[in-house]
C-alpha cells in the first residue's frame, strides 16, 4: 500500500520509458484539472480515464508548448510529483515523428538530426555546383547572364522539372504515409465532419494555443508575450508566400508561357519576396526565442532538429533573396546553385524533420476539434 | 534583495493570497511594502498554491459565473455549514466587501474561468481561477513587484517586538542572517498551524501523528502563537479545521488537491474494523465532503477505507492513485490487511439492507437501506460486481481555524478589547473569526482576499497618520 514509485505511476504497457511517464503526468493532471482553461490538450485528457500510446503521441503533438501549465502547476520540479507537462509531451512528440516515419528504414534520420539534415545539405549543394560545372564548361559558373531564360541556361527547364517534381512528389508521399500511420494509431477510423476541417483549420492558422489560455507563452521569465507566436505566423505565412510564388510562376510558364527571372513588380518575385522576408525574420526569431527560453520547459536533445528545421528555411530564403537582388551579376550561377540545392534539401529531408510537426499538429487538431464536438454536444 | 534596514510603512508576513492581496492594497495606497514569505520562490504563496476559485457575492451573472448570487444567499450558505458559529457581524461585512473583490482581482491581473468537467457544482457562486491557484498567485506576483512591492523569500517572522498592543519590529531570520525589521504597521497574513504537528497533539493526541497536511509545510503557527502570547485576542475552535478524506498513501505535506476522493457516495466507507460509521449518502457530495477528515480522524489509527465495485468505477473523478482491486471482498480484505469475516459480514449486511430504487447521482435519490446502522440514505445499492476496489483515506488537513480576533477593519483585538494600534491580520490566521466549524468551498479564498484587501488598505491609512 505504500507508494514506492512516483505519485500517478500505473503498471501499464508503453513502447517507451518517456510514454510511461507521459502517462503518469496525465493521471497526475487528470486528478487535477486546473489547467483546463488553458488549451485543447487538457480537455483533450479530460476525455479519457486510461491513456494507450496512440492517445499520448496525439496529446502530445496537441501540445504547442506554450508553457502556461508548467508555470500555473503546483506540482512542477522541484515538488515531488515533478510535473513537467511541456518537456514530457515535446520528447514524446519528437518521439512519434521517428515512429511514424515512411519508410521505416529512414526514422533513424530523426536521431542526431541536425547532422543528418546538414550533410544533405551540403551533399545537394554540392551537387548543384558540381552538375552545373560538369554539364557546362565549368566557365559558366563565373559568367553573368541575364533576361529570360537566363538560369535554364544553367540548368534547362525540363531538367529542374523533373528533378524537383520528383523530390517533391516524394516528399508528399512520404509525408502522407506517415500522416496515415499517425493518424491510425490516434484511433479515429471514423469519418469527419466537415466543421472539423474547419475548426482546426482556424485554429491551426492563428495557432489559437500558442497563448497560454489568452496571455501568451511563457519563455524566459514570469511575464508572458505573443513573441513566438508571432516569429511562428511570420515563417508559416513566409512558406505559404514562397509557396504561392513557386506556383504561380509554373503557371507563367506553362499557361503564358513565360519564362523566369521576372522582373522585380511581377507576382512571383513579389510573393516570394515577402514571403523571403517572412522567411529571415521568422525563423531568425523563432531560434533566439528558442535561446532565450527556460531550458527546463524544452527538449533539449531536440535542439539539433528544431535548430536544422529553422536554418534550412533560413537558408532557403537567404539564398532566393541574394539571387534575386544579384541575379545580374557573375554571382549569379554560383547562388542558383545554392539555392537549388538548400531547396533540393528542404524538400527531400521535409519528412525526416522537424517539418512534420505541422502535419501532426493540424491532424490533432481535426482529431480535437472532432471529438471536442462531440463530446460537448452529448453535453 | 530587500533593505531590512530601513523602516517600512507595512510589513506583511506570509506570502499567499491574503498577503499578496494587502500588500497590493498597500501599495496602490501609497504605502512602502515589504512582504516576507518565508518560502523559497517555488513554493510561495502557501496554501493559495492549491485552491482553484473563490466565493464573492454578485447580483448578476457575468461571463464566468451563471447565476446571481445575493449577499443573503451567501450568508445563509454560510450560516448553514457552520451551524451558526460565526461573527454575524463579520461575515456580512466580508460577503459585501467579496462582491467588489470580484472586480477587483480581475484588475490585479486574475483571470477567471467558467467552472468546466470534474469541477464542483459551484458555477453559479464560485469563480474558478484560469490555471489553478498557483497562476492567481503569479499574477498577484506580478503586479505587486511592477508596482514596487519589495518581496523577500526565504524569510521567517520568527519573533515580534509588540509593546502594549503596538507592532514595534519582527525579528525576520533571512539566509541564516537574524533581522530585526521595523515598520510602522504590521499585517499578518501568514496561515492558521496545521502543519505543525506537536501543536496539533495538544488537542488531538497521538491522532495527529496520523493526520496527513494538504498544503504547505511552513504553516506552523509561529506568528499566530507569538501574536496571542503577546495579548492578541484568541478565537476559534483550536480543534476546528477544514480536514477531507485524502487518499492514504499520499505525501505528509503538500499534496494537494489531487489526493481526494468523490467515491464516498458510490459506496460504503469502513474503518479498521471493517465496520461502517457513517451514512455515506447523507447529501450530495460538494456539502458533505468536507466533514470526512474529521469523520475518520475520529476512527481507531485515523484510517479508513472506501469499498465499492466494479459497476461504479468510471462514475467518479479518476484518481491519482489507483483503487486496490481484488476478485472478492475476501481478497480485498487480505489487500487492505483487515478481518476478511469482518468485512464480508459488514458487506453483505449492508447489501441485504438495501431497497430497490432508481439510481441517480445527481440528485437525492431514492435509493436507500433499511433497518441498517448508520443508514446509507442515498445512492445505495449493493456492492456485488467484481472486481472490487478500495480506496484506503486518512484525514487530510487543509488549515486550522484558531484565528487572532479582528474588528471590520482587520484590525487585530487586545484581550482587553481594545483594538491594536498598529497590527492587522488577514487570511486563514483569522478565519475562525467567520468560520467557527464547516466549510463552504472557496471561502478560505474570500477570506484571504476580502481581508487581506482591507488589512493592506487600513494599514496603509494607518501608516499615513
Amino acid at each position: 500500500m505504500l507508494a514506492t514509485e512516483k505519485a500517478g505511476a500505473r503498471p501499464g504497457q508503453h513502447a517507451t520509458a518517456l510514454l510511461a511517464e507521459a502517462d503518469r503526468l496525465m493521471t497526475v493532471c487528470n486528478s487535477c484539472r486546473y489547467c483546463e482553461g488553458l488549451c485543447a490538450v487538457f480537455p483533450a485528457m479530460e476525455m479519457r480515464r486510461a491513456f494507450p500510446d496512440g492517445d499520448l503521441n496525439y496529446l502530445a503533438n496537441l501540445c504547442h508548448s506554450c508553457g502556461a501549465c508548467y508555470v500555473d502547476c503546483q506540482f512542477s520540479p522541484p515538488h515531488e510529483f515533478d510535473v513537467n507537462v511541456p518537456r514530457v509531451l515535446a520528447q514524446v512528440r519528437a518521439d512519434s515523428y521517428a515512429a511514424y516515419a515512411w519508410p521505416r528504414a529512414l526514422a533513424p534520420m530523426f536521431a542526431r538530426n541536425g547532422l543528418a539534415i546538414s550533410i544533405v545539405a551540403a551533399l545537394s549543394v554540392a551537387a548543384f555546383i558540381l552538375g552545373f560545372a560538369a554539364w557546362h564548361d565549368p566557365r559558366v559558373l563565373f559568367g553573368t547572364h541575364v533576361g529570360p531564360g537566363a538560369f535554364y541556361r544553367l540548368m534547362p527547364h525540363n531538367a529542374m522539372v523533373w528533378l524537383f517534381g520528383l523530390a517533391f512528389l516524394y516528399a508528399i508521399v512520404a509525408l502522407a504515409m506517415s500522416l496515415r500511420a499517425f493518424w491510425r494509431d490516434i484511433g479515429d477510423p471514423m469519418r469527419l465532419p466537415p466543421g472539423a476541417w474547419w475548426q482546426a483549420m482556424r485554429d491551426a492558422t492563428s495557432l489559437r494555443y500558442l497563448d497560454g489560455g489568452g496571455i501568451g507563452c511563457y519563455n524566459h521569465d514570469e511575464r508572458p508575450n505573443d513573441r513566438r507566436k508571432f516569429y511562428h505566423h511570420l515563417t508559416f505565412y513566409g512558406f505559404a508566400l514562397c509557396f504561392a510564388s513557386t506556383c504561380v510562376a509554373t503557371l507563367y510558364h506553362y499557361l503564358l508561357a513565360r519564362e523566369a527571372p521576372y522582373p522585380w513588380w511581377d507576382l512571383p518575385v513579389v510573393l516570394g519576396t515577402l514571403g523571403g522576408i517572412g522567411l529571415i525574420f521568422g525563423p531568425l526569431g523563432l531560434f533566439i526565442a528558442k535561446l532565450r527560453r527556460d531550458r527546463v520547459m524544452q527538449d533539449e536533445t531536440r535542439w539539433g532538429m528544431d535548430t536544422a528545421f529553422l536554418v534550412m528555411l533560413f537558408l532557403t530564403s537567404l539564398t532566393g533573396l541574394l539571387l534575386l537582388v544579384l541575379r545580374a551579376t557573375a554571382a549569379m550561377p554560383l547562388l542558383l546553385a545554392l539555392h537549388l540545392g538548400v531547396v533540393f534539401a528542404l524538400f527531400i529531408t521535409m519528412p525526416y524533420g522537424k517539418f512534420v510537426h505541422g502535419l501532426y499538429r493540424f491532424a490533432a487538431l481535426v482529431r480535437y476539434a472532432k471529438e471536442h464536438g462531440a463530446f460537448t454536444a452529448k453535453g | 534583495m530587500a533593505d531590512l534596514t530601513r523602516k517600512y510603512d507595512v510589513l506583511i508576513a506570509g506570502g499567499g493570497n491574503a498577503a499578496l492581496c494587502a500588500a497590493i492594497a498597500a501599495r496602490r495606497a501609497g504605502s512602502s511594502v515589504l512582504v516576507v514569505e518565508m518560502a523559497t520562490k517555488f513554493y510561495r504563496g502557501g496554501n493559495t498554491r492549491h485552491t482553484r476559485n473563490i466565493r464573492c457575492a454578485h447580483d448578476a451573472a457575468t461571463d464566468t459565473l451563471s447565476g446571481p448570487y445575493p449577499e443573503e444567499e451567501f450568508f445563509s450558505d454560510l450560516l448553514a455549514v457552520t451551524q451558526g458559529q460565526t461573527d454575524e457581524a463579520l461575515a456580512r461585512h466580508m460577503i459585501h466587501e467579496s462582491k467588489d473583490v470580484l472586480d477587483w482581482l480581475p484588475q490585479q491581473g486574475v483571470r477567471f474561468q467558467p467552472s468546466l468537467g470534474g469541477t464542483l457544482s459551484l458555477g453559479r457562486t464560485n469563480s474558478f481561477f484560469l490555471g489553478g491557484g498557483r497562476a492567481m498567485l503569479n499574477m498577484l506576483y506580478l503586479t505587486a513587484e511592477t508596482l514596487g512591492v519589495e518581496i523577500e523569500y526565504d524569510a521567517e517572522v520568527v519573533d515580534l517586538d509588540i509593546d502594549s498592543g503596538m507592532f514595534l519590529s519582527a525579528a525576520v531570520q533571512r539566509v541564516g542572517a537574524r533581522h530585526a525589521v521595523r515598520a510602522a504597521t504590521f499585517v499578518a497574513a501568514c496561515g492558521g498551524f496545521e502543519s505543525n504537528i506537536e501543536w496539533l497533539k495538544q488537542y488531538w493526541g497521538a491522532a495527529a501523528d496520523n493526520f496527513l497536511i494538504r498544503g504547505t509545510p511552513n504553516n506552523r503557527g509561529t506568528v499566530l502563537k507569538l501574536l496571542l502570547d503577546r495579548g492578541v485576542q484568541e478565537t476559534g475552535d483550536p480543534t476546528q479545521c477544514h480536514a477531507v478524506a485524502i487518499d492514504a498513501r499520499a505525501p505528509k505535506y503538500d499534496g494537494g488537491i489531487i489526493t481526494r476522493h468523490d467515491s464516498v457516495i458510490f459506496g460504503i466507507v469502513v474503518n479498521r474494523d471493517a465496520q461502517r460509521f457513517y451514512d455515506e449518502g447523507e447529501d450530495i457530495w460538494p456539502k458533505r465532503y468536507a466533514i470526512w477528515g474529521r469523520l475518520v480522524a475520529a476512527q481507531p489509527d485515523q484510517i479508513a477505507y472506501i469499498i465499492f465495485d466494479s459497476s461504479v468505477v468510471t462514475m467518479f473523478m479518476p484518481t491519482l492513485y489507483p483503487p486496490i482491486a481484488a476478485g472478492s471482498i475476501r481478497e480485498l480484505a487480505g489487500e487492505l490487511t483487515l478481518d476478511p469475516d469482518a468485512l464480508e459480514a459488514t458487506v453483505s449486511g449492508f447489501n441485504a439492507a438495501v431497497r430497490p430504487g432508481t439510481f441517480d447521482d445527481t440528485i437525492l435519490d431514492d435509493c436507500r437501506t433499511e433497518g441498517l446502522t448508520p443508514p446509507k440514505t442515498h445512492w445505495a445499492r449493493r456492492i456485488e460486481t467484481a472486481p472490487y476496489y478500495a480506496y484506503p483515506v486518512r484525514p487530510g488537513i487543509t488549515f486550522t481555524y484558531l484565528a487572532t480576533r479582528v474588528n471590520k477593519e482587520s484590525r487585530m483585538l487586545m484581550r482587553d478589547g481594545k483594538p491594536s494600534a498598529n497590527m492587522f491580520a488577514a487570511g486563514e490566521i483569522m478565519a475562525g473569526n467567520v468560520l467557527g466549524r464547516g466549510y463552504a468551498a472557496g471561502i478560505g479564498m474570500t477570506i484571504g482576499s476580502v481581508f487581506g484587501r482591507i488589512a493592506g488598505r487600513e494599514a496603509a491609512k494607518n501608516a499615513r497618520n
